[in-house]
């Protein structure tokens, strides 16, 4: 390195990105914990002159909020639902997309395509394929007029059109697209990290299991998983993180209410419970914030720690 | 002749094994294939139903199903839906808005990332190891910490409803700072100090050197940069309640509900195929770029 | 241009912050390099003899001390405005430009007076292109060269400057044994025929002494010895110079001054009048020793080892320092296959040191 005695030169370089950082990134840290523990906080009052005080109440009314439980569990199954499926099927797809030759990296390539797309855009395909009724006055004289394909499937194999997303649909099959939807949108990015490691595992250790005339599963279980384990931590660990901060793909699918026509916020999840507050309950948006941050430092944490224990390296 | 007689059956036991093999073998990429080719199409599907749904009259697609082949082709080919879908959603001032968007917060967020990755791999100065580690600890935070904040500021600012308030606030991206000040340190010390002996600035080495071998970091940088206006939802809602500043997906997501509260569909899908066009146009031929960014990331758009 | 140093030095603050140690790189330097001569800068790797060139080439600040380029001081100076061209060890070719773009780098770098308009600056790099012999390749980016090719660009790099002074650390580390001995070759050419005061940094002292005009010697931060050579070989200042120059290297015994002898064991090896009576350290040259039946040092015998024009006898000796003790004899030499082997010894080729200080005790 070159030594210099100016180095206010690199604070040159540095300044525009540290000013914006003070400003959107330093700055809301700080205000988002000053807000989280001033009670009932809003900074329209405290425009106004009112004057809040500090305590932890934000964190037990948020917490005793029924509206936001059904944000904490909805947000909670849907990573407890998702991840591990959508992982587990990545690391299928990986291992087989490593074992053919033709056609790899047309695959691979199709395999990427949920990555680069919309999500609200392709949540609105979602629904239109989960759809039952063409619109929201099928009572019960009216005749379902429009089905998405999926109906058009099961009635095509002799079964009941089933409700998913509409008016009077119940939550279990909410979950289910939501699932579906999830699942199909974070395949690509764990695929990918998946291949990327799976390609990256020295052969000989195939050719060595294979000379000790190891089995396939044996191989899978034994060589395949631990040595892919810091990936599979990798992808474990974003996907959570992911996981806890759902929105927009709820968005896509059953619009800005969060949730079927007639119950709205059904769905919602703790960012949607953050957006919701935070014009004019800063206070207990901050709290949320601070609550998802933690319970994402935690998950990540424990992730870590067992990955820590169980990946072999 | 006994003992040629066992060196053909050990002979001909070996070829029955070897035949079961590669009959095994085969099985297995068979099984393989099958496996794959039916899980692509499963991935395929949605964007297929949007492509056939969006050449489907209204009328055809609310027919009672009668037959499974006619949801999967149309009866005919409609293109009238992607003209409704243009002037309905107003999608080419959406599709304006934020490429404009797009174009000036990818071009400052690369100089700002360029500059600040640069003094982070190149420059010394007091504080420096600390001050990065205090960046990449920020990465940890959820974004919506960030919102609550940044929403009562730039609304103190007045900048709500302005094309200042969808760019500055996301100029700066620690991970992009971060993977390019990784690029940079993999560019050997010595480049540096060459270059110094021959009296070269700073400015044109970064500009002269370090920008021309980080290239490919820099252009994923760039898509990654371009995909995220493209598909940003949640804070041009909030602060951009004018249409005028609407980007394109917030646009697309309540404009085909008409009084009533029912969807035409088949325009719907038009406009989506519209607004997924482009991104599929830049992954088909920056895919590279596109995975090697993504692949380092973890974070959409 | 002769390059003066004056009591250079250089500490670099201690990396771990729990300790204070300061690192002396380099300790107080005093030398003066003569104009248009090539200069090995040998030592040991962590000898500070890289730190030395980079001080000279304006990259590292010294702590202290001056540096003079003819009457100039040029301590405070940056390097670019030195006037010196630089080769670093792994060349630092710039990867994305060819090797035409490598060379004008530096010109297009000038200003004021000294700006040159692009056909002067082609002009320029042809010039110092053909002199490393490589303007056929011009077009070409440095992945699709060798590394003797590599090299050369570096140094038409360094030279297209027209240096005063030029500098390389490590020329040959990177190529492989053909290559070296043809390229060091090729610098001792391009520095006689540019006449350039021409200081490199190496740890290979075979590299230094075949093509040096001056070597060098470094150790610790600490300079040892300066001289042209087969000086240096002839007359080490003390015992890390004597065993750091000659391959095979010196042998080296403990060995006894009494009564104006040397003794090594119970044998009176050598006349050494003068000398005070202490123990001392011997370092015998491997071409020292002359088998002699009646000599008087006795050596139990291992091997000889034929090598063409010289033969190797390999022995050993209790008093020896090393395993064996590796002597060359003229391959006329009849050895007799026996237990041991008597030499008899130049006295030109011995050295006494002393056994503390390991400074040279001359007799």
């Amino acid at each position: 390195m070159v030594e210099s005695k100016n180095s206010w030169k690199a604070w040159i370089y540095l300044s525009p990105a540290i000013v914006l950082l003070l400003v959107f990134t330093a700055w809301p840290i700080v205000n988002t914990v000053r807000m989280a523990f001033l009670e009932n906080y809003s900074s329209m009052g405290a425009a106004g002159g009112i004057t809040y005080q500090f305590g932890i109440g934000n964190f037990v009314q948020v917490l005793q909020y029924d509206k936001f439980i059904t944000c904490l569990v909805n947000t909670m199954l849907l990573c407890v639902l998702t991840v591990p499926i959508s992982t587990l099927l990545a690391l299928i797809i990986a291992v087989c997309l490593n074992a053919i030759r033709p056609f790899q990296r047309l695959l691979q390539t199709i395999f990427f395509l949920p990555y680069v797309t919309n999500s609200i855009a392709i949540g609105m395909v979602f629904a239109a394929m989960f759809n039952m009724i063409g619109n929201n006055f099928g009572g019960e004289n009216e005749l379902i007029i429009t089905a998405g394909i999926v109906n058009s499937v099961i009635e095509f194999f002799g079964g009941e059109p089933i409700n998913w997303i509409n008016a009077g649909s119940s939550y279990f099959h909410n979950m289910f697209v939501m699932v579906v939807y999830i699942v199909w949108n974070a395949l690509p990015f764990k695929i990918l990290v998946l291949l990327g490691g799976l390609q990256s595992v020295n052969k000989q250790y195939y050719e060595a299991a294979k000379v000790d005339g190891t089995s396939r599963l044996r191989t899978f279980t034994r060589i395949t998983v631990p040595l892919l384990s810091p990936m599979i931590a990798y992808v474990v660990i974003t996907g959570f993180i992911g996981g806890f901060k759902e929105y927009s793909s709820i968005v896509g699918i059953f619009g800005e209410d969060m949730g079927p026509t007639g119950d709205p916020r059904r769905l919602n999840t703790m960012v949607g419970f953050i957006y919701d507050s935070l014009s004019n309950h800063q206070g207990r948006a901050s709290a949320a914030a601070l609550i998802l941050f933690g319970i994402i430092f935690i998950v990540t944490m424990i992730n870590l720690y067992v990955s820590k224990k169980k990946t072999h390296y | 002749m006994t003992e040629q007689k066992t060196v053909t059956m050990q002979e001909r036991d070996m070829q029955k094994v070897n035949v079961r093999q590669r009959v095994v073998k085969i099985a297995v990429q068979i099984m393989l294939y099958t496996f794959l080719v039916l899980m692509a199409l499963i991935i395929l599907f949605p964007f297929y139903f949007m492509l056939v749904s969006s050449v489907k009259s209204l009328a055809e697609y609310k027919e009672p199903i009668v037959s499974f082949a006619q949801t999967l082709w149309p009866r005919k080919v409609i293109l009238y839906n992607y003209v409704e879908a243009f002037k309905t959603a107003n999608l080419g001032r959406l599709f304006l808005n934020t490429m404009y968007v797009g174009i000036v917060s990818t071009l400052l967020s690369l100089v700002i990332t360029v500059l600040t990755a640069f003094a982070f791999a190149r420059l010394e100065f007091k504080g420096k190891n600390a001050l990065f580690a205090a960046l990449l600890a920020t990465m940890m935070i959820p974004g919506e910490l960030f919102t609550i904040t940044n929403y009562a500021t730039v609304s103190a600012l007045h900048w709500k409803n302005t094309y200042t308030v969808l760019i500055v606030p996301f100029l700066v991206s620690v991970f992009y700072i971060y993977l390019l000040r990784q690029n940079f340190l993999q560019i050997p010390n010595e480049l540096y100090l060459a270059a110094k002996v021959d009296g070269t600035s700073d400015l044109k080495y970064l500009w002269k050197v370090m920008i021309p071998l980080a290239l490919p970091s820099l252009i994923s940088i760039t898509i990654l940069k371009m995909m995220g206006a493209w598909n940003s939802y949640v804070w041009p809602r909030l602060v951009a309640n004018d249409e005028a500043y609407h980007l394109i997906t917030n646009g697309l997501r309540n404009a085909f509900t008409d009084a009533k509260g029912e969807v035409n569909i088949p325009v719907q899908m038009a406009a989506v195929a519209i607004v997924s066009f482009p991104l599929f146009l830049v992954f088909i031929f920056l895919r590279k770029y596109i995975m090697k960014g993504v692949s380092r990331s973890g974070i959409k758009g | 241009m002769k390059v003066v140093l004056q009591n250079l030095t250089k500490i670099f603050p201690s990396r771990n912050k729990k300790s204070n140690e300061e690192v002396v790189a380099v300790n107080d330097f005093t030398f003066e390099i003569p104009d248009g001569k090539l200069i090995g800068l040998l030592g040991p790797s962590g000898c500070g003899k890289s730190t030395t060139l980079y001080m000279i080439s304006g990259l590292q600040k010294p702590t202290g001390g001056k540096i003079f380029f003819g009457d100039d001081d040029v301590t405070e100076l940056s390097p670019e405005n030195r006037g010196i061209g630089l080769v670093f060890q792994n060349y630092a070719l710039y990867p994305h430009m060819t090797v035409m773009q490598n060379i004008m780098f530096p010109l297009q770098n000038l200003k004021g007076a000294d700006k040159m308009d692009k056909s002067t600056m082609i002009e320029r790099a042809y010039q110092a292109a053909k002199l490393v012999q490589i303007d056929e390749l011009m077009d070409r980016k440095p992945s699709e060269l060798s590394g003797g090719q590599q090299q050369r660009v570096a140094i038409a790099r360094a030279l297209v400057k027209m240096p005063k002074v030029l500098l390389l650390d490590e020329p040959l580390s990177n190529l492989d044994a053909r290559l070296r001995l043809q390229t060091r070759e090729e610098i001792r050419r391009i520095q006689k025929e540019t006449g350039i005061t021409t200081i490199f940094v190496t740890h290979d002292q075979e590299e230094a002494m075949s093509i040096s005009d001056m070597i060098v010697v470094m150790k610790l931060g600490v300079l040892q010895q300066i001289g042209k050579p087969q000086e240096v070989y002839d007359d080490p200042a003390n015992l890390f110079v004597a065993k750091f120059l000659g391959t095979p290297p010196i042998n080296v015994f403990n060995g006894e001054v009494k009564d104006g002898k040397l003794y090594i064991g119970e044998e009176a090896v050598l006349d050494v009048a003068g000398v005070e009576d202490q123990k001392v350290t011997v370092g015998i040259r491997p071409e020292g020793f002359v088998v002699d039946e009646n000599g008087p040092l006795t050596c139990n015998l291992n091997n000889v080892e034929i090598m063409g024009r010289d033969v190797s006898v390999v022995s050993t000796n209790e008093s020896s320092q090393n395993p064996v003790i590796r002597s060359i004899v003229d391959s006329d030499t009849k050895i007799a296959a026996a237990e041991t082997v008597r030499f008899s010894l130049k006295p030109h080729k011995v050295f006494l040191f002393n056994v503390e200080t390991e400074e040279r005790i001359r007799f």
